[in-house]
């Protein structure tokens, strides 16, 4: 028992390390990378317009139940008037950078994971070695920048969806005055609590991108699977991770942040 | 005043290559003389596949050494392996197209990542090899639209687009028809004399290579069984070589023994 428990941390010790170097070598990679900018931008539209409709819904429909059940609770207390507050404090220092973030790798990191893993599987990625061309800086880099963009650009949207979602709940189903609504949201949402959002949009983007990357562009060394299969099982490995990751990540930067 | 070339463009020598307890290359040796078509023959499951990509330096091997124009490739030297693949391609079995790119983007891809040349010398460049390999009209076309000769022929034109000296192609011919084999080899000939790099491919297919090639090397047992010319190879009394070169013959003397009702034993 001790040796297995000895061999899976030694397993988790080093596929920690891996990761570490890899998210490293991309981004040194970015420096000899060339036609960067164009890569970004096809990237921030595989990671951020395709995911678009998700987020409007998700945001939308968390908004509505966040106004519902915020109203109902704050009623007992005759406090409605906050539930501005509540909604709006909820999404952006909790509920939209995770959310946002949970739904972007179910989208985009499922879909990076599954392309890359059949780039390797098919060869691609060997062939960008052959002609010189560097593969992390070629395919990893540009989606490492670009999920720094994408993901606080996301949870914004989301944010502002899952706000005027609240304000559907109160003011217009609940008959909350509007005005209560959107001044209390005002009141209480201050740059600190922006800030918390943002950060916590660009390290989850960044975090969950490179796992992604990470299982797609190493399925070959899966011992366990290999071709299709070995493909699935990496997209699957990397979704689960990616959703521990972030919930884990969400807790540590707000215990640093509070 | 500067030193000759080397007659020699490629030296391999001892290649080993094992993985785990499966000895594939066991001190494989191969000149490939500059200008020359070389083909490698063997056995499926020899270890050609391997062979090739330790020389494309896509694999590392074990042991042994691989010069490149009389400089050998190291972990260490990178400089001398960026050389090489500057001036080095390599033909997948498989092609290794993008499948999300067009044909005019999987040709321009190797010149916007490895060049300084302006968008529109890359387009100019790319148009030129697609032109070149007949496939101009397929431009905006992706690789699934594509018949397999074509992807063929468009992985060679990616290959060449970049001027290489060196060119690397593992199993050009696998699963195709015997025309299709021809026309393969016959594209390989025609544009390894037109652009005068040169090829090096491994394959099973002896009557092609025999006619195509300017010089045969035989892979068995993880070593270089044979190197010469393809008609040094015919006439060789080597058992090795006879039981490869003469297989279809033996072949249709097995299958006139089973005929006859004879029993058969197979070599293997």
């Amino acid at each position: 028992m001790v040796s297995t428990l000895g061999h899976h941390s030694l397993a988790l010790v080093h596929g920690l390390g891996d990761f570490a170097m890899f998210t490293l070598r991309s981004f040194q990679a970015v420096l000899s990378s060339r036609r960067l900018v164009r890569r970004v931008a096809r990237s921030m539209f595989e990671q951020g317009v395709r995911c678009l409709p998700v987020i409007l819904i998700v945001g939308m429909f968390t908004g509505l139940v966040l106004g519902l059940q915020g109203y109902y609770v704050l009623n007992r207390f005759g406090s409605e008037s906050l539930l501005g507050a509540l909604v709006s404090l909820s999404l952006v220092r909790e509920l939209g950078p995770v959310l946002a973030a949970l739904m972007l790798v179910g989208q985009a990191g499922s879909a990076l994971a599954a392309e890359l893993g059949i780039q390797r599987n098919s060869e691609q990625i060997a062939a960008l070695d052959t002609m010189g061309v560097n593969s992390l800086g070629y395919l990893i880099s540009p989606r490492l920048i670009a999920s720094l963009l994408v993901f606080p650009m996301q949870t914004a949207l989301f944010v502002t969806v899952g706000l005027w979602g609240g304000s559907l709940s109160g003011s217009l189903l609940l008959g909350l005055q509007p005005g209560v609504y959107w001044s209390a949201v005002e009141r209480a949402v201050g740059s600190a609590d922006v800030q918390e959002c943002f950060i916590k949009a660009a390290t989850f983007g960044l975090l969950t991108i490179a796992l992604c990357c990470f299982h797609g562009f190493n399925t070959h060394r899966n011992r366990n699977a290999s071709g299709a299969r070995g493909v699935s099982a990496s997209t699957t490995r990397a979704v689960v991770q990616s959703s521990i990751l972030v919930l884990a990540a969400d807790y540590v930067i707000t215990s640093f942040l509070v | 005043m500067a030193a000759a070339p080397s007659p020699l463009l490629l030296q391999v020598q001892g290649v080993h290559k094992r993985f785990g307890d499966n000895v594939v290359l066991a001190g494989a040796d191969l000149d490939v003389p500059r200008g020359t078509l070389v083909t490698v023959l063997g056995r499926s499951g020899t270890g050609k596949s391997v062979f090739l990509k330790c020389l494309a330096d896509v694999m590392p091997a074990d042991e042994g050494r691989i010069l490149f124009d009389g400089r050998p490739l190291t972990i260490k030297d990178a400089q001398t392996r960026a050389d090489f693949r500057r001036r080095c391609s390599f033909l997948f079995q498989s092609n290794a197209l993008f499948d999300s790119l067009t044909a005019l983007e999987n040709v321009a891809l190797p010149l916007e990542q490895t060049t300084n040349l302006s968008d529109h010398e890359i387009h100019e460049r790319s148009l030129e090899a697609l032109k070149q390999l007949e496939l101009e009209k397929h431009l905006d076309r992706y690789p699934g639209q594509l018949s397999g000769g074509m992807q063929k022929r468009l992985a060679l034109a990616r290959a060449i687009v970049t001027r290489p000296e060196l060119v690397l192609f593992d199993e050009p011919t696998a699963g195709l028809d015997p025309l299709r084999r021809n026309a393969v080899f016959l594209m390989i000939a025609k544009y390894q004399r037109q652009f005068g790099f040169t090829a090096v491919i491994v394959t099973h297919d002896v009557t092609e290579a025999l006619v195509a090639s300017d010089r045969v090397a035989l892979l068995d047992k993880g070593v270089m069984h044979f190197q010469g010319t393809p008609a040094e190879f015919s006439a060789s009394s080597d058992a090795v070589v006879a039981s490869f070169r003469d297989s279809a013959a033996h072949l249709g003397t097995t299958l006139a023994s089973i005929r006859a009702g004879a029993d058969i034993h197979s070599e293997d």
